[in-house]
């Protein structure tokens, strides 16, 4: 997985490419969200624009690293999502648990300011 | 194709395959691509590691595309073999450097895909996996492998290998004309 980091504002934008499967994008991503946990940006977006496969360490790591931004009074929200990886939240039922927002303008909008 | 210790021409999913030297520098595809009639096999057996994972869902790819299996088929099988090599490599055969993951991967004609995946490890029992679905568990960060693997095949069978380790075998009807489907949603 590659990923790019942008800040916007109060919010951390992580534009991520690639594939969140075991070994590799799971261990990154959640460096990605310790790194900006740490450096006090808790409110994060996930732009999953260019990735390709989640598997289900990937989604799992998704899970855990929402909670942990919940806990820590943050926000982890998803942008962008492929057709494939919003077939994969649909039948995991996980569309339910994140916010999800069609482009990273309306999903920022929502961020507190 | 260091992930890759040795390719077989198939006739079973034996592990003790004696491969030779010859066969072992050749060519993935073409060392292990063979067709009879309508029906292409590909066989792998892989060291315990996730970067084998790769190497694996290139060879279904080549098998599928060979057979002009359609790319969304060919997509969740590759979801679902990602799975079952996983399990074998994280929980069957706990990463050991001394343990194998066997792959055999068989499009059968137009009709079926075909995939199975046995470790070298202590057994699995699928009925132990707590549901996903249900409201306590959808925050959990693991036990999604199984659901991955039901969802996106059409057939999901677990047995014990004669050596006591987790055989999975994953099963996509190929409807022709109609190959790409969405998982069930």
């Amino acid at each position: 997985m590659k990923s790019l980091i942008r800040d916007v504002g109060t919010v951390r934008v992580m534009d991520l490419d690639g594939k969140i499967t075991i070994g590799s994008g799971d261990v990154q991503l959640r460096q990605l969200i310790e790194d900006s946990l740490n450096a006090g940006k808790p409110h994060i977006l996930l732009n999953l624009k260019g990735v390709s496969h989640i598997d289900s360490s990937g989604i799992g790591e998704m899970v855990g690293c929402y909670t942990t931004v919940t806990r820590r009074g943050g926000a982890m929200k998803l942008a962008n999502l492929p057709p494939k990886i919003n077939d994969i939240l649909q039948v995991t039922q996980l569309i339910t648990v994140f916010d999800v927002f069609d482009n990273e303008a309306e999903a920022l909008a929502t961020f507190p300011r | 194709m260091t992930a890759m210790e040795r390719a077989t021409a198939p006739s079973s999913l034996g592990h003790g395959a004696a491969a030779n030297e010859a066969a072992a520098s050749r060519a993935a595809a073409a060392a292990m691509l063979y067709s009879r009639a309508m029906t292409r096999v590909a066989q792998l057996e892989l060291q315990s590691r996730y970067d084998t994972i790769e190497l694996a869902e290139r060879m279904l790819a080549e098998v599928c595309r060979s057979c002009e299996v359609g790319d969304e088929a060919v997509y969740w099988s590759g979801m679902a073999l990602r799975e079952a090599l996983a399990n074998a490599i994280k929980h069957g055969n706990k990463l050991s450097p001394d343990k194998r993951v066997f792959v055999r991967i068989e499009v059968n004609g137009d009709d079926e895909l075909r995939i199975a995946v046995e470790d070298q490890g202590e057994g699995f029992d699928p009925m132990q996996v707590a549901n996903p679905l249900d409201p306590q568990n959808l925050l959990r960060e693991s036990g999604r492998g199984v659901f991955y693997m039901r969802n996106f095949m059409d057939a999901v069978n677990f047995s014990t290998t004669a050596g006591g380790g987790t055989r999975i075998e994953l099963t996509k009807r190929l409807a022709k004309g109609g190959r790409d489907e969405k998982p069930d949603s």
